[in-house]
């Protein structure tokens, strides 16, 4: 199963090559990875998608809580939580699809952040499966670069799962 | 007042109460070599090879309990000390390592003798660091100790560029350490352990498994309590063995590939499993899913990550060993009411029957050296009071099966990692910790060629260490198992013509040289070996033939055992596991 692993750690260097050895050490593959300060500059965090059975994850988040340098693990799965993830899509439809990509845009949120006479770049953020449902109906379009950021995630506060 | 980096290194060693540093100079570290030359209290060991000088420091922390120091230059330096770091690193074995680095301006520049140490170790450390201030010094070596010692204890590689130890700071020695981010739990959970205690008060075959965790931890006592109050008998790991006294009456012996027969019936027969301070190594627990079927398992560790890795664990308990065990002691003694000793009968019966069913045994009738009886006779000549280092493969196993360990601390052995040539160095480490215990290495003739060079070590300080090798011209693991599983084709495991002659090296060395070729032999050589002062290498010409028995397949459950006395209808059971 799919998990959602955010970590806590102390911003200084080495310590992501440290988390990601932890992954490659042991052949468990990090699907995206997302690293960044929090609003004390001292500590980051890394927001970690992997995938493996209980066993596995189980491992994972021990293995990350016994790194010296990590300070706090939280598994958002078991967490009712908000999960985002910004992309931004280049796409170059035919002329007569130009229409149709901005009103999809707009209907997905995203914005318009830079065109030329062939392109449309397009910014929106959303949950996996909002960015999954833009992507297939760009697709037709022609999508020529399409980059993600890799998911960040937050718990919701006062309601956890039983 | 501002001193040199260097001093600062000196200064907090000696706080850490370090005496011995074992190490190697090069261009990078001059600083400190330099600092050290007229140091009277810290002692610089110096070895043949940086291998060795980590090997050597393992050893002085096994024997000793202390963390060992090492401090090497950079580069080949550094990198020369990663089997090293990585055979500490994998038994728990407290470490400190210093290396040498270019200075900081010319890190990444592929400048001389640079590698980076810090990426290179990462996997293998428990901890390491790249000082870039000499400001940090005191603060990251006190740290180093800090980190190396506590919680599930291993290794911490500092990596200590030449302008840290040139430049001056004030020393200020912090006095304690608190990191908010490493807080080893100590405590066990009370309710786990007070569940495991009526377990094990309700078992009708219980088996302990003690491990190297029970050493770390000093908690011999009070296994040893537990056990005799409970009745429980005892199996010690490789990395366990002296943990538990090898000759108590409730001893099993080593369980796994080639652990006692009754000590792996036991396990496979067991209901309960209280596992102490190991980790279940796939050579103790052969194929995972045949392993104690029926036996629900207690897992106590102070390392989360070792519970539930390999087997299912009912009950978890995180924390030191010594600690957890002493409050299980307690619960047994005040809270549980049961009386377990006439629902043991049985077992205990049991085990004595396969105790007398396959003792662990050899042909002791043959005229030809066989390379249990040399174990035996050490055990019989020192009566188990001795240091004993082995090397790796058949040396390593013999000398775990044929001598009985009854204190913590007097077998080193590299058990995870598998290191061969672990064994001289570590031998010269324990002598450093203990002057005036006999400490010998038993090793083979493969295994003592890949550090012969500290033999110079050994001379050179006056150690009066032993290595007794038993010599059976071949790589005698691999070959066995090449006669096993490969149909007797034994591709580059036979040494013969080429192994050197050990008696003419010794004395090349300015050791003492003795030879034995035959079994009555083997008594006076130990003897006058024994007897002498300093470094003697002892080269016993042994049977090439002989096996390690019990032997478990790889792959294969652990009561699925070959045995020497019956290889005929062993090949049977050969052809069934594969």
């Amino acid at each position: 199963m799919r998990h959602t692993i955010s970590v806590l750690v102390e911003n200084k260097f080495g310590v992501l090559s440290r988390v990601s050895g932890l992954f490659s050490g042991r052949g468990y593959n990090i699907e995206s990875l997302s690293v960044g300060e929090t609003i004390d500059p001292n500590v980051s965090v890394m927001t970690i998608v992997t995938s493996g059975d209980d066993w596995i994850i189980e491992q994972i988040t021990k293995q990350l809580n016994k790194l010296i340098d990590v300070i706090k693990v939280v598994d958002m799965t078991e967490l009712d939580h908000v999960e985002r993830e910004m992309v931004l899509i280049k796409v170059a439809p035919r002329s007569e699809d130009k229409a149709e990509v901005l009103r999809l845009a707009e209907i997905f949120r995203g914005r318009v952040v830079d065109s030329s006479p062939k392109t449309y770049t397009i910014e929106m953020t959303g949950d996996e499966k909002k960015i999954a449902a833009i992507v297939e109906l760009l697709r037709p379009m022609g999508i020529k670069e399409f980059v993600r950021t890799g998911k960040i995630a937050i718990a919701r506060e006062g309601i956890k799962k039983a | 007042m501002k001193i040199s980096g260097a001093e600062i290194f000196i200064e907090c060693l000696k706080k850490e109460g370090v005496k011995h540093i074992f190490g190697y100079p090069g261009g990078v570290v001059l600083n400190i070599f330099d600092a050290l030359h007229d140091e009277k209290d810290l002692q610089l060991i110096l070895t043949r090879h940086e291998q060795g000088a980590v090997h050597a420091a393992d050893g002085y922390a096994r024997a000793s309990g202390k963390a060992g120091v090492v401090l090497v230059t950079s580069g080949p330096g550094a990198t020369n000390t990663v089997t090293g770091i990585a055979t500490a690193s994998m038994d728990s074995i407290p470490l400190v390592v210093f290396s040498g680095q270019v200075p900081t301006l010319l890190i990444g520049n592929d400048a001389f003798q640079e590698a980076d140490i810090v990426g290179i170790t990462r996997p293998c450390t428990k901890y390491n660091y790249l000082v870039k201030d000499v400001q940090d010094l005191a603060r990251i070596i006190k740290e180093a100790f800090y980190i190396a010692t506590t919680g599930r204890p291993g290794p911490v590689l500092i990596d200590l560029p030449k302008d840290v130890t040139s430049g001056k700071a004030e020393f200020v020695w912090p006095e304690s350490v608190s990191m908010a981010t490493y807080k080893p739990t100590y405590e066990g959970n009370r309710y786990m352990i007070n569940q495991a205690a009526h377990m094990l008060a309700k078992a009708k075959k219980p088996v302990i498994v003690a491990g190297g965790g029970v050493i770390a931890s000093g908690a011999s006592k009070e296994l040893k309590e537990l056990a005799e109050y409970a009745d429980v008998p005892v199996t010690m790991t490789l990395m366990g063995l002296g943990c538990f006294p090898g000759s108590h009456r409730l001893s099993l012996g080593m369980p796994g590939m080639h652990g006692t027969y009754y000590a792996n019936r036991a396990i496979q027969e067991s209901d309960l499993l209280v596992a102490v301070g190991m980790r279940f190594d796939d050579r103790v627990t052969g194929k995972i899913s045949a392993f104690a079927p029926n036996a629900k398992i207690v897992h106590i560790d102070i390392d989360p990550t070792s519970i539930r890795k390999n087997v299912r664990v009912d009950v978890p308990i995180v924390g030191d060993v010594k600690r957890v065990l002493s409050v299980m002691n307690k619960v047994l003694k005040e809270e549980v009411k049961d009386q377990w000793q006439e629902v043991r009968k049985a077992w205990t019966k049991q085990i004595d029957a396969w105790r007398k069913e396959r003792p662990l045994t050899y042909d002791r009738t043959t005229d030809t050296i066989k390379p249990q009886y040399v174990v035996e006779k050490i055990y019989e000549l020192t009566k188990g009071d001795a240091i004993i280092a082995t090397e790796v493969g058949q040396n390593q196993m013999w000398a775990s099966q044929f001598y009985r360990y009854d204190k913590p601390r007097t077998l080193l052995s590299s058990g995870g990692l598998g290191t061969m040539g672990y064994g001289m160095p570590a031998a010269i480490g324990a002598q450093f910790a203990f002057p005036n215990k006999l400490v010998i290495d038993i090793a083979g003739d493969g295994s003592i060629q890949m550090n012969i060079q500290e033999l110079a070590t050994a001379v050179l300080n006056k150690l009066p260490i032993k290595v007794a090798i038993l010599n059976n011209r071949y790589l005698g693991m691999v070959r066995q198992w090449q006669e096993l599983f490969f149909q007797e084709r034994y591709a580059h495991t036979k040494l013969d013509e080429t192994v050197p002659d050990f008696v003419k090296i010794a004395e090349a060395y300015n050791a003492v040289g003795l030879r034995a070729t035959k079994k009555s032999e083997v008594e006076p050589v130990l003897k006058e070996a024994f007897s002498i002062k300093r470094p003697v290498m002892m080269d016993f010409v042994v049977d090439w033939r002989e096996k390690v028995y019990p032997m478990v397949p790889a792959g294969a459950a652990i009561d699925e055992m070959l045995f020497a006395e019956d290889e005929k209808k062993s090949e049977k059971k050969l052809k069934a596991v594969k």
